[in-house]
């Protein structure tokens, strides 16, 4: 669901929000509008009121782990996991955390690729927000939730493309967006 | 400098939760530092840049070569992101030589920034880091011998 359609209609920090955000075409190959985030993180304001929606959404909803996709959820992630009063936890490409780990894989347009968090990072019973920057076709954040499996509350991005629109859960779990992708424009 | 020296008892409570891991190497720490970066900078009114490994920043970026103890790496920033004359702070989880460091300040000072500290959670002492900064201050929370 978008925060448009939940609460946060005509919310003009939503606005702000989406214009921060710099598109740079064919990136990381021909025909990829990538969606860049790092501009948003320049506009402190912006940067702000991105992490206050999540916090104020999620403050109140016993969360106790805020789990981050590498590397753009961690840019997002622990600023919310501090807001509420929870634990963050890195979700991590092969070999980046250091002790014993569980895996999930997934699949890519062509092959597949692995996320994995740190045994006992999360006990049962906990309550888990995932975070990552953008969602497409949800198959990082499908791992991510079988990663941390029944405890998973929500998915949270900050951008959400076309192929989720009109999806309120993913893999069963409710999915929470702010924007949809900046188209270009002649003018920036 | 380190606010180890200065007993807060708030470090005391940050050591214990660090876990060692034996022979563990240490591949890229570019994501580390976005743990730590953000936060600082939405508290203190700051814009927050990520220094990447290559390829991973779309745009237009500016490289800093350095090296490792066996072979070199490289690190990116996006051009524009940072204006001449402003003051940077370096955030990362840890030091060791210091050679990513290194490669950071001086993307910052070739587009003109001032690096005012550099700032760590950990310090290997061991490794000398300190020495690499070209004088800049460093601070951090603990140490490992």
């Amino acid at each position: 669901m978008f925060a448009a359609e939940n609460g946060l209609k005509g919310d003009p920090r939503l606005q702000a929000i989406s214009q921060a955000i710099r598109v740079v075409p064919h990136f990381p190959k021909p025909g990829i509008m990538f969606q860049d985030i790092t501009t948003l993180l320049l506009d402190h304001k912006a940067f702000k009121d991105t992490v206050d929606i999540f916090v104020d959404r999620y403050r109140d909803m016993g969360i106790s782990v805020v789990a981050g996709v590498e590397a753009r959820g961690f840019m997002f992630g622990p600023s919310i996991a501090l807001a509420i009063g929870a634990k963050f936890v890195p979700l991590r490409k092969p070999r980046k955390l250091p002790g014993e780990v569980i895996a999930e894989a997934y699949v890519l347009e062509y092959g597949t690729d692995c996320l994995e968090m740190h045994v006992g990072a999360v006990q049962p019973g906990e309550r888990a927000l995932v975070i990552d920057d953008l969602v497409a076709t949800g198959g990082t954040l499908s791992a991510a939730i079988r990663l941390l499996g029944a405890e998973v509350i929500e998915c949270a991005c900050v951008i959400g493309l076309p192929e989720v629109k009109g999806q309120c859960r993913l893999n069963g779990k409710p999915l929470y967006i702010l924007v949809e992708p900046r188209e270009i424009d002649n003018c920036c | 400098m380190s606010a180890y020296r200065d007993e807060d008892p708030r470090i005391q409570g940050i050591k214990t939760k660090i876990r060692v891991v034996p022979n563990f190497p240490k591949p890229g720490i570019e994501a580390r530092g976005f743990i730590f970066g953000p936060p600082i900078a939405l508290a203190i009114g700051a814009k927050f840049v990520p220094l990447r490994k290559p390829r991973k920043l779309p745009g237009e970026v500016i490289s800093e070569e350095y090296i490792l103890e066996y072979g070199r790496d490289c690190l990116e920033m996006h051009v524009g992101a940072v204006e001449p004359g402003e003051r940077a702070l370096v955030v990362d989880d840890l030091i060791a030589t210091g050679g990513t460091l290194c490669a950071a300040m001086n993307l910052l000072e070739r587009v003109g920034a001032e690096v005012v500290e550099c700032a760590c959670l950990i310090e290997l002492p061991g490794l000398q880091g300190r020495g690499r900064l070209n004088g800049k201050p460093l601070y951090v929370l603990v140490e490992y011998q």
